[in-house]
Formats: C-alpha cells, structure tokens, sequence
C-alpha cells in the first residue's frame, strides 16, 4: 500500500478538526479532540461502544452541535450548524441505520430533496440517466427504477453511497458499514473505497473490526472514553496494539477454551420445511454444545431459528425436546419448552427501546414477578443482580434502553432472556455492532453457561467468531443445509466454500 | 472488570432525549391543572362553590369514563373513534330494555349489565375487524361509528326514548355521601383501571405491544389478543357510560347523546401526556386531562363566554398539550 499518510503530510489537510469538546446535559462525551485530516485519504476511527466515535462523527455531518472547539474545512473555519451546511461543504455520512425510503425507487431516492426539474415537473429521464451512470461507476447491476423494499441490505447501502456521490461528495463518512455485510459483499465495498480514494474523496470509517481497518485504512485515530488515545499510520501499528488503546489494557483471550457436546440430545430437528424458504432441515444439538451456523445472508440461518421458536409457521416439522415430541407454535411454546431466542435485529425485535431496563429483563418472565399484583420490589431486585452480573453500564435500572450503548442494551436483552431460565439458547449475531471488550465477555459467558449444562446454538456471519467459539459448524445455503464442519475442519476456507457453493451442492 | 472499564459512561443518544426525562414533563399535566384551578378561582367568584365543583366533575365523569377505555386503546396503538356512537346505541337500548322489563330496582340492574355487556360486545366487534380482518384502527372504527349512530337513529325512529321506571333516575342524579353518583363510579374505575395498567402483567403488556409490537410478539406476548381486548374495556366503558348518561337525564335522544364523546376521550388522554404514538401513558394523566377539559368549559360558561368559542379553546388547549408533547419526545 503506497504511504499517502506520509505524502499527504505535506499537502494541506482538507479537514482539521480543533479541540472539540461535545457536552451532553453537562456530561462530557469528548474532550478536546484534535486531528487533521488529508485529502484523499482512508481515515479509521476506532474505539468501544461509548467511546465517542459516533457523536464526533456526527458532528461533522451536522446531526449534532459541538459544544466548543473549531472545525476547519480546506483552511477556513467553517460552523457546521446542521446536515445540510455539512452537504453543501462536500461531507456526507452513510449512516448504520439507512435513511431510504422503502416506498420509493433508487433513482428517486438519490435524488430526494435536490430533484432535477424542468419547467416545474420532475426531470426524471435525467434523473435516470445520472443514477444509471452513477450505478455504472459503482460497478453494480442496481436498476435505476427498482424499490428501495425490494433491495438487500447490502444493495441498499450502495444506494446511500450513490446518493452521497450525487451531490459532489469530498469527505464520506461510513458508519459501520460492513457490519451489515457478508463476506462477499465486504469485497466488493472495499474495492469501492479504493475507487473513491482514486477519486479524491476523503473517507472516514468507523468499524469495529481490526482486520478490516488494517487493510482498509492509511491512518486511524482511536478514541477511549471521549478522547483521542492515538493517531497511528495503519502500517506502524499492529491488532493488538489497537485493542490494547482501545480498552487501555491488555487484552487476552477473547474467546474461552472449547467446550464438546456430550452425547445427549437436547433438542432434534427434522424435516423442517417452509415453502419457498427452508428444505428439510435436519440437525442435532447436543447438550453442552455451542453449535455454529454459518452462511451467506439469505441462507435461512434466521428462519431456521424463528421456524424452532414458532415465530413462523412450517409446512413441516418434527422437533424432539430431551427426545419428546413437541410441538411449537408460538413463542409462548417455545418458552416453555426452555428455549430461547436472540434476534440479530436487538431494537427493532428484541427489546422495547422505551421501556427501562427492569421493565425489559421481565418482559417475558412476568409471570414469576406477580404476587397477585406484579411485585415491582422482586423485579427491580432480579434486574438489579442480572446488571452485576453481566456488568452492564447505565445510569440506573431505570434507564430507557434507548440510552444505553449497543453493547448494554445486547447485555440487557440477553438478561431477558436468561430470566426464562433456558436450557437451549438460540443466538443470533450475538456481537454485531459490539466493541471487542463487550464481546469477550458475552463469548465468555455462553462459555460459563454451557459449563452449567445449557446448549447454545450461535449464528453468525463473522466466521472468526464461529471458529473460535464453537466446537461444530452447519453451514446453510438457500435454506437448506449443505455442510457440518467439526474440529480443524472448522476454517475460513471450508466455511466459504460450503456456504458459496463451491462444496457440497444441493 | 478492570478499572478502566469501569468508567465508561452510555453515550447519550441525543441532548433532547434527556430533556424528555427530567420529571417536569411527567408533571406537566398536573402542574398545568394547578395553574388553571389557581386562575379559575381568581377569575370566578362561584368557581370554588361545591355545588359547582361537584357539578363539573359530574359533567366530565361521563366522557370521563369513556377516556379511561381509551387510554388502553391508545396505548396499544390503536384509536377508537366510534365510542360516541356506541353511547347512543348503548343508551337507546338500555332504556327500551328498561321499558319492556317494568318498574323496579331488578329491572334497573339488568338493564345496567345488558348495557356494560352490550358496550363489551360492541367493542369486541371493533377488535375483531381491527385484529381479524387487519383493518387500521381509524378506519374500523369510523366505519362503526357510522354504521352505529344510523342503527340508533333507526330502532329510535330518530324519536327521544324515554325511560318509565322510577328507580331509574337515581343512579345518575343520586347523590353519595355528597357527591354524585356517576363521580363515584369514574373514581373507583379510573382506580381500577390504574392498577390494571400499571401493576398487572395485562398493562405491561398493553405498553409493549403500544411500543413495538414485533417485539412483543417475540416476547411470547399475544399481541392480537392484548390488541383485541383494549377495545372490549373501551367498549365496557362506554356501556357504563351509557348507563349513566341516560339514567341522568331519564331519557336518550338518539341523534345527539355522545355525539363528539369520542373526541372529547381522545383529548383527554393526550392532554394526560398519553402518547398518541403508543407506548406510554397513564390513567391519572387521562383523568387529568379529563378535568381540565371540564374546568375549562365550566370557566367559560362562568365567565360568560359565547357557547360557539368553546370549541376554540378546546381546540388550542388540545394543540398546545401535544406541542408540548412532541417537543418532549424528539
């Protein structure tokens, strides 16, 4: 990778962003953050959840207002008072969270709030014509005119890109963005970067994984508690250092020892279909077991599990529990049969974001809480053991969700679920969005749980979290399972191969 | 844990969300009852009169009741518009029921259960098109609206139905330990609904599913059936309502008994800081926006104002409780 750090050194920067302190309600989220920031350059931000990555960043797009400090935009001290002021200067941020308009299509999207007219009516052949070269220069097959609720995640991220570089982008803000992402379509956004830095364009990129920002980016910056712990050229500074500064110690063994399966069935599945989604399912977990499920997104990991818990209905399936019979058709069943679930989707299906944390961990198990009337005293006790426990950070058990970090509001709807006292827990990307110092503690603690006798199915995208924590892999495509992966076999490699096809075809 | 990881704090998700939580905007309705009972009482001379008080608070406890329903309703995220319309029904039928059963207390008290079951059935209807046939809350229950009012007007002849029982008369008009009956029955509900929503697992779940309703259901919750049953206590309420209603004034008159109740509730519960978005609130909020609505009226009549500006400043009251609520939320 040729040195634009060093090159750029002697080019003005495009950015300099000047003791910026940021205040919330008095509480300081970051203090005196200085950093130039050169044209054309990959810039990283690293840090744990809470760190302040989000809220600096948000203060250069204009989303929010920096408390004191100055911000300098090619030389000259700019106020960026809001989205649009950050827009007309050339910055633009692709948020996690994507700010589309499902009921629209890509081209109007793009074009949403600066149309093209033509004597009053919208010009939408030019509009055609500018998203289709646009899409061109991505390098993606995207129709013009296809619905924003048709698209993957993966293509609804290149239609934020698109709309950034619609209005003459120089400083690109992404958020996160792989976390989103398969594998596949990582690479694909990563030889994107490499254009628009080919291009001119400054991006700033904040993620959570190390491996993506030592290949991605030339310099990164790390934050830890609201302020700037370390500017690094990528080259000088290895992964261990970055989780070092990031949670000011060392950082050693983020995933626990292995643990086997014993030879008891807990739990059976077979000939779990559902019409154009799953195609005779079939697999065992054994008690103990922290068993992995690996594919591509689409691949049926989620319905497989939402089809166990009776969230969908199936057109078959024989489910055994400790070797009976059960049927499950709502979630109800499933709880009693001891099962639990984690949706990846944590706010939109896991927790109620306006209820504080009490309220949430009893959510399911409020039965156990109701002496005649609910006894708000055992419930605020139990929420009150499961916060030690699990050392989960908030101002108090009173706290709205909403203002807890990811990694919070993840241990929160984990003590949720444990309040059902399973004895089969069912994961689903139980890290994304999480700093690495949340995850070593949640990896621990499934380690800690199956020690106790629990069984924990994981599905993740993130095949390193799949290959340090589970003793066996299935790997599903197209809603069938094509491959079961034990011991050394469990690698990069053979997952791919699996879950792309190359092995193990239908 | 380390001591550095001790001292990480939760990023604040915005300064504004903060402002939602600090305790004033809890109180808002209350303090805002506390402003006008203080002016009320420099304004009019006869406004702190008991016989005045106790008649505003049998004015409101009418729609009183109706709003305590309706609280369920909007916090399950529903809206029910057909509340207004299910009074005259109600109250059309119960008095006939009262006509054809004789005089006497028995045939009062059937006539009160067949009118609180006939609201519960009514509601139950509303629930069943809204949660079955998966039609939108407004719609459902504007169509019903529509659709029960017109039924009124037929089975009345569009004619006052006057009640013949002599019994009848006192449940509205009577009074208990000085104050009146109806006042008595929207205090022990508003209690009784209170509890239902905060200290049971049925309001909690009302709550969840008003907030997010995919969570709830992965939540083990029946979303359809908590839903569902929101408007079966909006519809018993109303029956109670209708009871009251009539027996005070000892008749119905088809065409205008309830008519703008339903608006009336509605007000009452976002000017109680219920939000209409779903998810939270509270039956003392409600019962408060209840009484200032009263008291406004009340002051208005006292102060000689022209009937046709009522309407006016209940109107601005009601955008100014949820321009505070708005500005709260974001």
């Amino acid at each position: 990778m040729p040195s634009t750090a060093q090159a750029s050194l002697a080019v003005q920067p495009i950015m300099q962003i000047d003791n910026i302190v940021k205040e919330f309600s008095g509480v300081r989220v970051l203090h005196k953050v200085t950093i130039d920031i050169f044209p054309g350059e990959v810039l990283g931000v690293l840090g744990e959840n809470g760190a302040g990555k989000s809220t600096l960043l948000k203060i250069l797009c204009g989303i929010y207002q920096k408390t004191s400090g100055s911000i300098y935009f090619a030389g000259e001290e700019v106020q960026i008072d809001g989205p649009a002021s950050a827009k007309s200067l050339g910055i633009s941020m692709i948020p996690q969270e994507f700010n589309l308009i499902n009921t629209l299509n890509v081209f109007e999207n793009i074009f949403l709030g600066n149309e093209y007219s033509k004597g009053g009516l919208l010009d939408k052949k030019s509009m055609r014509i500018r998203t289709k070269a646009l899409l061109d220069e991505l390098q993606t097959e995207l129709d013009p005119d296809a619905l924003i609720s048709t698209l993957s995640v993966a293509q609804k991220q290149m239609v934020e890109i698109a709309k950034a570089l619609v209005s003459e982008v120089k400083v690109l803000i992404m958020d996160e963005p792989t976390t989103v992402l398969t594998d596949h379509e990582v690479k694909i956004l990563f030889a994107l970067v490499a254009r628009l830095k080919k291009r001119g364009v400054t991006l700033v990129f904040i993620s959570h994984k190390l491996k993506e920002v030592k290949k991605l980016c030339d310099r990164l910056i790390i934050l830890r508690d609201g302020y700037l712990v370390s500017i690094d050229d990528v080259d000088d500074i290895e992964e261990a250092d970055m989780a070092r500064k990031m949670v000011g110690r060392e950082l050693n063994q983020i995933y626990p020892e292995k643990v086997l399966g014993q030879s008891e069935t807990v739990l059976k599945v077979a000939n779990l279909s559902i019409k154009g989604l799953l195609h005779d399912i079939n697999f065992e977990l054994k008690k103990g077991e922290i068993l992995g499920f690996a594919g591509l997104i689409g691949a049926g990991r989620t319905e497989t599990a939402e089809a166990i818990m009776g969230l969908r209905t199936c057109d078959s399936a024989n489910i055994e529990i400790n070797g009976e019979p059960v049927s499950i058709d709502n979630v109800g069943d499933a709880v009693a049969c001891k099962m639990a679930y984690l949706s990846e989707d944590r706010q939109g299906k896991g927790l109620v974001m306006n209820f504080d944390i009490v309220k949430n961990i009893s959510l399911i198990s409020l039965a156990k809480y109701v002496r005649g009337l609910i006894s708000t005293k055992l419930e605020k006790q139990q929420a009150q053991q499961y916060v030690e426990r699990f050392d989960i950070k908030a101002a108090s058990i009173a706290s709205e969700l909403i203002n807890l970090s990811g990694g919070n509001q993840q241990k929160v709807y984990l003590a949720k679920w444990m309040d059902t006292e399973p004895q089969i827990l069912i994961l689903d990307e139980p890290t994304r969005g999480i700093d690495v110092n949340t995850k070593k503690e949640i990896y621990h603690f499934i380690h800690e749980m199956t020690q106790q006798g629990m069984s924990v199915i994981v599905i993740s995208s993130e095949l390193e979290e799949l290959i340090g924590l589970t003793s066996r892999v299935i790997v599903m495509r197209e809603g069938a399972i094509v491959g079961e992966l034990c011991g050394d076999d469990i690698n990069d490699q053979e997952i791919m191969y699996y879950a792309a096809g190359i092995k193990g075809g239908v | 844990m380390s001591e550095n990881t001790k001292i990480i704090m939760t990023a604040p998700q915005s300064p504004l969300s903060r402002l939602s939580r600090l305790p004033w905007a809890s109180y808002a309705p209350l303090i805002a009852l506390l402003v006008l009972l203080a002016f009320s009482a420099i304004a009019s001379e006869h406004f702190l009169i008991p016989r005045n008080l106790t008649n505003v608070l049998r004015q409101v406890s009418y729609t009183g009741i109706i709003a305590l329903g309706m609280t369920f309703v909007i916090i399950a995220g529903g809206i029910d518009l057909s509340v207004g319309s299910m009074v005259a029904l109600v109250g059309v039928i119960c008095v006939m029921l009262l006509n054809w059963f004789g005089d006497g207390w028995y045939a009062v008290i059937f006539a009160i259960g067949a009118a609180v079951l006939m609201g519960a059935a009514l509601g139950a209807l509303n629930g069943l098109i809204i949660t079955r046939g998966k039609v939108a809350s407004f719609i459902a229950t504007l169509a019903t609206m529509s659709i029960l009012r017109s039924l009124t007007l037929y089975i009345s002849d569009a004619g006052e139905v006057v009640s013949e029982n002599s019994f009848f008369p006192e449940i509205g008009g009577g009074y208990w330990l000085g104050i009146p009956i109806p006042v008595w029955v929207f205090a022990i509900l508003a209690l009784i609904c209170h509890v239902l929503l905060k200290h049971t697992a049925y309001g909690r779940h009302v709550c969840a599913v008003g907030s997010n309703a995919t969570v709830a259901s992965y939540s083990a919750i029946k979303v359809r059936w908590v839903y569902f049953t929101t408007f079966v206590i909006a519809g018993a309420m109303v029956g109670i309502s209708a009871v009251l209603l009539s027996s005070r004034l000892n008749s119905v008159s088809p065409g205008d008994a309830g008519l703008f109740y339903e608006l009336d509730a509605i007000a009452a519960v976002v000017i109680g800081g219920t939000a209409l978005s779903g998810g939270k609130g509270t039956i003392w909020g409600t019962v408060i926006g209840v009484i200032i609505l009263g008291i406004i009226n009340n002051m208005l009549n006292l102060l000689g104002v022209s009937a046709y500006l009522q309407g006016t400043v209940k109107g601005l009251v009601i955008l100014i409780a949820v321009l505070a609520q708005f500005k709260g939320d974001r």
